[in-house]
């Protein structure tokens, strides 16, 4: 799963970037911004399985899934900007490795699926979800898609 | 003695073959990474309740009662993937300054929720429905959502071996901390200077 070679000049181009050389000639960068990232995992983690986890039936059930949905938001927000920004600068620190590591490409195709799914379809259908079968489809398609962006990720590091 | 018996522990078959395994291994620590979400991020959306920073109108027992459950499964996941990873390679671990204050973070961890079950809980039914929870449940929670993030990146570092005690020179207090074995030469022991003393070290533990 390697896109286009033409495409390693853009790789290369996001490798030599400052931020790129500054995570990467450091000792400490890189590990503590791993750290961040993980930190920002455990609370997108939480926001999205709170809801998602009402909707399979479980968890705070005596909530309306709409209801938790919106507490969590400014959290789900905040998780996913941390996310966001300390793995842009872990990308550049290694471009071009990620270029040839299938695990990243699997991780960039499912995450906007991912956030497409949270913020369009789910978000839409909250407000009519309770406990129905249709609400548990969509919990678990939740799930399974956020736990492949992750798994995904995970896995670069190993390949 | 935990030298020792930490020593024959890595020497068992099934530690060798796990840490030597090219899948078992790297699923073992994506299953503890991936835990996280479900370990931590549940315990972190019960602090931030308990703590007034969301969750308006939620009763506190919605937590305790319907989200623990899912908390507890995830640091059961936690610990049984942990241990088995601790298993691989114990003296590598045991050595490690980052574990070892993992270690002291979820002794500090497990203390504070001791403290929260058994006296704030308690009085539960009296306050669960107010937004402000107490001044003891709110402490409970920052220091839960303090020590579970110095937990995560503790545990991250755990990875890097800035600290082993195979790379010296390293200053006394981190030799210290991470029980490096450090036997001081023929040479520094006879009375050179503490310059000659510090950099003529010899270390005798299997710390990587």
């Amino acid at each position: 799963m390697i896109p286009p070679e033409s495409w390693i000049v853009f790789f290369e181009w996001c490798e030599a970037t400052f931020l790129g050389r500054v995570v990467r000639e450091s000792i400490w960068m890189f590990p503590i911004i791993e750290a961040l990232h993980l930190t920002a995992l455990c609370l997108i983690g939480g926001a999205i399985l709170v809801v998602d986890l009402r909707l399979l039936g479980f968890g705070l059930t005596n909530q309306r899934p709409s209801a938790l949905a919106r507490h969590v938001r400014p959290w789900l927000m905040a998780g996913l900007a941390v996310m966001l920004s300390t793995g842009v600068l872990l990308f550049l620190s290694e471009a071009i490795k990620c270029f040839y590591n299938t695990s990243f490409w699997v991780k960039m195709m499912t995450l906007p699926v991912a956030l497409t799914f949270t913020f369009v379809i789910r978000a839409r259908a909250l407000d009519g979800l309770d406990t129905s079968a249709r609400s548990r489809a969509i919990g678990f398609a939740s799930i399974a898609l956020w736990f492949t962006v992750a798994a995904a990720g995970r896995w670069i590091g190993y390949s | 003695m935990i030298h020792e018996f930490l020593e024959w522990l890595g020497s068992t078959e099934w530690s060798v073959r796990l840490l030597e395994s090219y899948y078992v291994w790297p699923l073992m620590e994506s299953t503890h990474v991936l835990t996280l979400a479900l370990f931590v991020g549940t315990a972190v959306m019960m602090d931030l309740r308990l703590v007034g920073f969301a969750f308006r109108g939620v009763p506190v027992s919605a937590f305790t009662h319907r989200l623990l459950p899912w908390t507890r499964l995830g640091f059961a996941i936690m610990l049984v993937t942990g241990l088995l990873l601790f298993y691989s390679s114990p003296l590598r671990y045991y050595y490690n300054l980052f574990f070892r204050i993992k270690v002291i973070l979820l002794i500090v961890a497990g203390f504070n929720i001791w403290w929260f079950h058994s006296r704030i809980h308690r009085s539960l039914e009296e306050w669960e429905n107010e937004f402000r929870a107490p001044r003891a449940a709110r402490m409970a929670g920052v220091v839960s959502l303090v020590v579970w993030t110095g937990v995560v990146f503790s545990g991250r570092l755990v990875a890097y071996n800035w600290f082993d005690c195979d790379i010296q020179p390293q200053p006394d207090w981190v030799n210290w901390a991470a029980g490096c074995r450090i036997e001081p030469d023929e040479v520094a022991q006879e009375g050179a200077t503490l310059l000659e003393v510090t950099t003529g070290i010899s270390v005798t533990s299997e710390g990587s």
